[in-house]
């Protein structure tokens, strides 16, 4: 159970929106950790259709990633598997869900990480385990400050 | 290396599986306010028997969240923050990374907006 929410108010409208998460032109202009290059781009958006993204960091280290998606709403909501090639950032798989909510100023973004084989349980436990993660947060901060 | 990676998976998976159990980390949370209890004073302000906040010990000392030893009839269980340490990174590393592509898929997208008004127009 790892699971990671990130939230966005974007204004565009949730058609654009879902267009730039799922298609390869779209992936291409934000996926990485900074602003360094995307060198490959592929996406082929329905359901059991794979993905692959190599991109470059403004470090010059490459990586490449990929997946599958798992489940496609459009323009709500969209599942994706995730893996580093070579399992060397990160050996395990992870799950992606996207979920795009219209608003009349545009859309809401919602970002959710977890491990794929425990989809159900991040659900049930994500309250508990943001809480949990809070206080750990706390206790380290406590510890540190202890030994410094 | 590989090798390693896999090692540090599976540890993240050992601890947060470890952390899913409210009872594990109400466990953890009393051992923070008091470090170093005995099984008997950890058991006390739960309604399970002993042998199951045993079994809570054996899953959070697997993963190397707790250690305990004994002197003389007495066990005495301490917290070990190293796991937790590597499971946070792991969150923050993931966050960060995240955090800086929706921010570009934010300015992407709203880009793509203002551009398809204007066409409109």
């Amino acid at each position: 159970m790892t699971s990671l929410t990130l939230v966005r108010r974007i204004k565009a409208r949730q058609q654009v929106v879902f267009d730039a998460v799922t298609t390869a032109e779209g992936i291409a202009q934000w996926w990485g950790p900074d602003a360094g290059p995307v060198l490959l781009a592929e996406a082929d958006p329905r359901v059991g259709g794979l993905y692959r993204l190599r991109f470059r960091t403004l470090r010059g280290t490459e990586h490449e990633s990929s997946g599958e998606f798992l489940e496609i709403d459009a323009p709500r909501r969209v599942v994706l598997s995730w893996r580093w090639k070579g399992g060397l950032e990160d050996p395990g798989e992870s799950r992606i869900e996207i979920t795009l909510r219209a608003t009349p100023d545009g859309t809401d973004l919602s970002f959710t990480q977890s491990q794929l084989h425990d989809e159900a349980s991040s659900r049930s436990h994500e309250q508990g385990w943001a809480g949990s993660l809070r206080k750990l947060e706390a206790y380290l901060a406590k510890g540190e400050a202890l030994q410094s | 290396m590989l090798s390693d990676m896999v090692n540090y998976a599976m540890r993240l998976d050992r601890t947060f599986t470890a952390l899913v159990d409210p009872t594990r980390r109400a466990i953890l949370a009393r051992l923070e306010r008091r470090d170093g209890a005995s099984i008997s004073e950890l058991a006390k302000p739960f309604a399970i028997r002993l042998p199951a906040v045993m079994k809570h010990l054996d899953v959070l000392a697997d993963a190397g969240l707790v250690t305990r030893s004994k002197s003389g009839r007495t066990v005495t269980v301490r917290l070990r923050p190293q796991p937790m340490r590597e499971a946070i990174e792991w969150l923050r590393r993931y966050e960060r990374f995240w955090s800086s592509s929706l921010d570009r898929l934010t300015a992407y997208a709203e880009r793509k907006e203002t551009e398809a008004r204007t066409k409109g127009r």
